[in-house]
């Protein structure tokens, strides 16, 4: 019996995530990382509570892109060949991987955003405003970061010391998102309309996820 | 007319499992395999061996349709391992290096999980194929903090479970005990019986030649 695509992909998740589960770099070292940037940068800025305020979403997006590219990097290259092999001649689909491997990033960063976000909103004072919108930009920032740092980690063969570049690669491709969610916060706090800001994260998303899955075959066995 | 074509969609018997015509690999402008011809025949248990670096561990990836050839033909399974089809035999393929392709985070019981719920295998065949290599005892130690005889033992259930009809293996005795050579040797055998085959690779031809029914040497990436 030939498993669907469906399942394949909630296998690769499932596995992802209970590997990370038991590292636990995510919890122990790049939440409490990402904590820490944030708590240290009023330092560096003064404690004027207005300018906190103003500049405190954007610090926050600044940090998900950072250290979300790193646990996403950190993720996709704890793959050694002999898995890779292994896996291949389970008759995973490579598109199924890519998707797999993906959504278990996305689902991490999601988690990592949820946290360093309620810490800044704590440490910035920062205005919680469209709730149901801000969750989509989480969404959709976490969606398209993972599907990023999937896509770069197969580009580079991470056992020939490549998956140092995948930072790289992903970095300026994640601008648009970064830049969608500062502007959408931005709308929603000026009442103004968040749509196109909404529709640009979600055509990353999209443009990503396509190019991914098409790929995922070739650059599999390149 | 409608039976011709029932007839022509008929799964055919292949008479060979593997055939490599003239194949050639190379790792830049080294060469690492050269004009290897090699036909493998249902039933049968072939041993390859060869020194460290005579290219078997390549001469395996390529037969597993992992690695595609810079030069000849290779047919696996009835499939050329160069066209898109060979995406659709791998399953049929079961390979075991000398480096364990388990993840070390995951249970010896979570790693065979993540493959038959990837192979589509039904619920329960997992702690049969563990029972079946002595490792029912240990499902739940991590595959990391397991020894590396115990890794091997578990790719072995995990390629028991999977019912392959080729089976390659680098360096299969390597690390094991006498209890564990017999149950490799017997999975070995069990493919073959069933009209499968297996390639059995080792730089110790002493070993090989225990179980396989004929034996090459690989001697410079050329089959002798």
């Amino acid at each position: 019996m030939t498993p669907s695509f469906t399942s394949q992909v909630g296998a690769v998740v499932k596995r992802d995530l209970r590997r990370q589960r038991r590292r636990g770099d995510v919890l122990w070292i790049t939440i409490p990382f990402g904590a820490v940037a944030l708590l240290l940068m009023p330092l560096a800025v003064g404690t004027d509570a207005g300018l906190l305020q103003r500049i405190g979403p954007g610090m926050f997006w600044l940090t998900v892109m950072l250290f979300g590219v790193l646990v996403t990097v950190g993720r996709a290259s704890v793959e050694t060949q002999a898995q890779r092999d292994a896996a291949s001649l389970l008759g995973l689909d490579p598109a199924a991987g890519y998707a797999g491997r993906s959504a278990s990033a996305a689902a991490l960063l999601l988690i990592y955003e949820v946290i360093v976000g309620a810490i800044a909103v704590v440490l910035y004072d920062i205005e919680v405003i469209g709730i149901p919108w801000l969750a989509v930009t989480l969404v959709l920032v976490a969606a398209g970061l993972g599907l990023l740092a999937a896509l770069g980690a197969s580009l580079v063969n991470s056992d020939s010391g490549g998956s140092a570049l995948v930072p790289l690669l992903v970095a300026p491709l994640s601008v648009p998102l970064l830049l969608g969610a500062t502007q959408a916060y931005e709308g929603l706090r000026l009442g103004s309309s968040i749509l196109e800001w909404m529709l640009l994260m979600a055509a990353v998303v999209l443009s990503v996820a396509v190019v991914g899955v098409i790929t995922a075959r070739p650059l599999q066995e390149s | 007319m409608k039976l011709l074509t029932f007839v022509h969609f008929l799964p055919v018997p292949a008479a060979t499992l593997s055939e490599l015509h003239d194949i050639g690999v190379t790792a830049g402008s080294t060469p690492i395999l050269r004009g290897v011809d090699l036909v493998v025949r249902p039933g049968e248990v072939l041993g390859l061996f060869g020194a460290n670096g005579a290219g078997k561990t390549t001469l395996l990836r390529v037969v597993a349709t992992l690695l595609r050839p810079s030069a000849g033909v290779a047919t696996v399974l009835g499939v050329d391992v160069t066209s898109p089809q060979r995406f659709d035999i791998r399953h049929r393929i079961g390979m075991i290096g000398h480096i364990p392709g388990l993840y070390p985070e995951l249970t010896l019981g979570e790693n065979l999980d993540f493959a038959a719920s990837v192979a589509g295998v039904a619920p329960g065949g997992v702690e049969q194929a563990l029972e079946a290599v002595g490792l029912l005892g240990a499902i739940n130690r991590r595959a990391g903090a397991s020894s590396h005889g115990m890794q091997r033992r578990a790719e072995f259930a995990r390629e028991l479970m999977l019912e392959r009809d080729l089976l390659l293996l680098d360096e299969p005795h390597s690390a094991l005990d006498q209890d564990a050579v017999e149950l490799v040797n017997g999975l070995v055998g069990k493919i073959a019986a069933g009209g499968g085959a297996a390639i059995l690779v080792s730089h110790d031809r002493g070993r090989v030649d225990a179980v396989a029914d004929r034996s090459l040497e690989l001697v410079a990436g050329s089959l002798r």
